[in-house]
């Protein structure tokens, strides 16, 4: 039996380094769990979208990096007025669409004003908010000018959905993509894959892969054994089911455990009662055992937060420590509020495994400390009507995967019925600020207002499970923004 | 003859034109935005009240309703609200790759379970009839899905013969599509031989018993020929019966294996377009598999006429 292993292992050995004589390889099939509705990242918040084309297909002026950083990319270079209204961006030249028309500053007028117009459907339009005109001054140069000086301006322009389009091809590019990336929209065979090539016209660095299919898969079952056989060679973010340790033991895999922008939290009806007592929250918090919950809805691989903040951002700072595990002090904190006997309400759980599995574990939480907490199961949609958008809800629990996205606790009207004034000032100051150091103080301020304030419960951040073949280069470890960045992937020789 | 098809003809009608209402109230009642969801959680209100716009979801019940079904009469399925393509394109899509996997599934299906049938049921009691219908009983309760994994464990990752699942599409030639299809359409095809060979054996059984099987054998008619033509073609409507049903239900009610398979087939399309709202594919398709239902049932009604001629003639 073992001799046998060990004639497979010099075979697939000598196989696999005949091969890798010849040429490296230069295509990919990636896996992807959902199918995007359609292709136009300007037009939808699907992560899928971004999934497929951000980065690949579509450039924006500048550009969001692996480790979260802003990068200049259609634009090469920029200048901001001392004021910070006044943004000059210099643009590259040479730049062609797929369809073989050229880019100008036109183009970036034209996609701008596009994504801010009244009859927009674009899912950010809150990005474009403080643009107040678009100038085009020679086909090279484009001048944005600000209603007020925007801190996050040059990283919202990096957002998928402000990418620059053609107006000729503005329409249909839901269908069929034109973008001005290193990478061509080449077919999409509706529920079952969408095939991109490299484009011989492109400006920037050429990328390594000539092909790349983007297989949709979207069910463990059906993930582990595409990747055990080799028909796919790289999910980036894979439902893994209880596989992981199958995976991680092969050797011709790479598992890769990184972090992304979700922050999940237990959303809290703030202006129901009992919700509107601080000490009711503050009990609910220290009921909350985030080990247990990590353990039960994310393998035990998401990283606990004390705040509305990703643990990969420089700014972050842990505030999990503001209200540990403590059922005493919880059930203290709720005799106080004048609820010793506990009480009943809801929770609503959307249908990630994350919400299904760690509302399981919550409600025995929350059990112990005397509250019951009913749940109930909703699918995406009935979750957006009931709980989002009629704000019909106690408890629910949620990821949100945009980046830097603390501001929603200061939005008017934002299902978490929140209000703060403290809050709000901050960040309305960090709006007006572009300094870095003055930003980073900001934040951290806005995150520990929100730690001592428990609007929601804060539980973790949601891992990324990338598994790919160990021979694979340049995949991107953590999601700072959604995305399947290709251009620097390549197959080791 | 042409009363038995035009009361055929009129209940299929009859059938289709409630099924329409029933479809669309059905999908209009569920609650959820299909504007929102496209948007998600971060877009402003103005956003997605242009989107609903766009996709003219304000305008009143009513006039959904007859502008749908007039554009049902002539074909016309709709436009996709989430993928922005004309709804017939989509189905079209799935077709090739749902219909020749039910036809084949079916196919195995019959194949299997109308001989395994005839054969348990001439040796009725007997140690073969124990042990296929045992058999069956496993195939019964095993899910399909579930099946179709451990072939995939067998057949995809350790021996490398057919691909872990996914559909490359017909224009990669006919071998490559045709076996990716394989896998799946024993799956399928499993669990529905079992229920098919156990009516086939029943409807065997019943007939064995009659007096004229009992006539020609005494006339000394070879025990074959006893079973194949009188007996079989007496005990066929049933099984016809059984794989109508079976074709619907291979159709567009395999969502599960094709999930687990990753195929494109119109179950997925129709799970797919139910979870992002897209209420004029899931009323379209919907519909449309309705008439096939009632297609096939009407088809497998005028097959009873033309295996059994009492029915042919009586009024």
């Amino acid at each position: 039996m073992k001799s046998w292993k060990t004639i497979l292992a010099a075979a697939a050995i000598a196989l696999a380094t005949s091969t890798a004589a010849m040429a490296a390889r230069t295509d990919l099939v990636l896996g992807v769990v959902l199918e995007p509705p359609h292709l136009d990242p300007t037009a939808g918040a699907a992560a899928a979208i971004r999934e497929v084309v951000y980065a690949n297909v579509f450039e924006g002026l500048t550009r969001v990096g692996p480790k979260g950083e802003v990068l200049p990319d259609l634009a090469e270079s920029w200048t901001v007025s001392d004021d910070g209204k006044v943004y000059t961006f210099r643009l590259h030249s040479g730049v062609k669409f797929h369809d073989g028309s050229d880019f100008s500053a036109e183009d970036v007028k034209f996609s701008l004003d596009r994504a801010r117009a009244p009859e927009s459907t674009n899912a950010q339009k809150g990005l474009f908010e403080a643009i107040d005109t678009v100038e085009v001054v020679d086909p090279t140069t484009v001048k944005v000018t600000l209603k007020h000086p925007q801190g996050a301006f040059l990283y919202n322009m990096g957002w998928g959905d402000a990418v620059i389009v053609s107006p000729k091809s503005a329409d249909t590019n839901k269908e069929k993509p034109i973008g001005t990336g290193p990478f061509k929209f080449d077919s999409w065979a509706r529920g079952s894959s969408i095939k991109l090539v490299k484009s011989d016209t492109y400006w920037g660095d050429p990328v390594y892969l000539d092909k790349v299919e983007f297989r949709i898969i979207p069910d463990a079952s059906a993930a582990v054994p595409a990747i055990l056989s080799g028909d796919v060679q790289a999910f980036p973010n894979m439902p893994v089911g209880d596989s992981l340790s199958q995976l991680q033991s092969d050797p011709r895999l790479k598992v890769v455990i990184g972090s992304t922008e979700g922050e999940t939290i237990l959303a809290m009806n703030n202006k129901k009662p009992p919700f509107d007592n601080l000490k009711v929250r503050q009990a609910i918090s220290h009921a909350l055992d985030r080990q247990a919950i990590i353990d039960g809805a994310s393998n035990g691989l998401g990283t606990p937060i004390g705040s509305h903040f990703a643990p990969h951002n420089p700014a972050y700072i842990d505030l999990t420590g503001t209200y540990p595990h403590d059922v005493e002090k919880a059930k203290e904190l709720l005799k106080e509020a004048g609820l010793e006997n506990g009480f009943k309400t809801t929770l609503k759980l959307p249908p990630p495994a994350y919400a299904r599995d760690g509302g399981q574990i919550i409600a025995s939480e929350l059990r112990e400390i005397g509250i019951d907490a009913e749940i109930t199961p909703l699918e995406w949609a009935d979750w957006l009507k009931q709980v989002f958008t009629d704000k019909d809800y106690d408890m629910t629990i949620v990821s949100h995967t945009e980046p830097n996205d603390i501001d929603i606790y200061s939005r008017k009207d934002y299902y978490f019925n929140y209000q703060n004034a403290d809050f709000n000032k901050v960040i309305d100051e960090l709006n007006l600020t572009s300094d870095e150091a003055k930003r980073k103080e900001l934040y951290g301020e806005a995150q520990k207002i929100l730690a001592k304030d428990v609007p929601v419960g804060f539980l973790f951040e949601l891992p990324k499970i990338g598994v790919w073949d160990a021979k694979l280069e340049g995949l991107w470890d953590n999601a700072p923004i959604l995305a399947n960045d290709l251009t620097k992937v390549k197959w080791a020789d | 003859m042409t009363a038995y098809l035009t009361k055929r003809l009129l209940i299929a009608l009859v059938t289709l034109a409630v099924a329409s209402v029933v479809v669309f109230s059905m999908i209009e009642i569920v609650p959820g935005d299909p504007a929102r969801l496209m948007l998600g959680m971060n877009a402003t209100a103005d956003a997605v009240q242009a989107l609903r716009d766009q996709m003219g979801l304000d305008q009143p019940l009513l006039v959904r309703y007859f502008e749908w079904v007039s554009h049902l009469l002539t074909f016309d399925l709709g436009k996709s609200y989430t993928y922005n393509v004309p709804v017939r394109d989509l189905v079209m899509e799935r077709l090739v790759v749902s219909l020749p996997l039910a036809i084949i599934a079916l196919a195995l299906s019959a194949l299997i379970a109308i001989p395994v049938g005839i054969f348990s049921a001439e040796r009725r009691g007997r140690m073969a009839d124990t042990i296929s219908m045992g058999a069956a009983q496993i195939g019964v309760a095993v899910p399909n899905f579930w099946f179709a994994l451990l072939l995939i464990y067998v057949f995809a990752v350790w021996l490398h013969l057919v691909p872990a699942g996914g559909f490359p599409g017909w224009s990669a030639g006919v071998w490559p599509a045709l076996k990716s299809l394989i896998l799946p359409a024993i799956g399928l095809a499993l669990p529905q031989a079992a229920i098919l060979s156990r009516v086939t054996r029943s409807a065997m059984l019943e007939v064995l018993g009659e007096d004229y099987i009992r006539t020609a054998r005494a006339k000394g008619m070879p025990r074959n020929a006893v079973l194949w033509h009188h007996a079989l073609r007496n005990a066929l409507i049933p099984v016809l019966t059984i794989l109508g049903l079976q074709f619907a239900f291979l159709l567009a009610g395999t969502i599960i294996i094709e999930n687990v398979l990753y195929l494109p087939g119109l179950g997925r399309l129709i799970f797919q377009a139910i979870t992002q709202r897209d209420l004029i594919v899931v009323e379209s398709v919907v519909m449309l598999l309705v008439a096939v239902v009632v297609l096939v049932n009407l088809l497998v009604d005028l097959s009873y006429a033309i295996v059994d001629p009492r029915l042919r003639t009586r009024r």
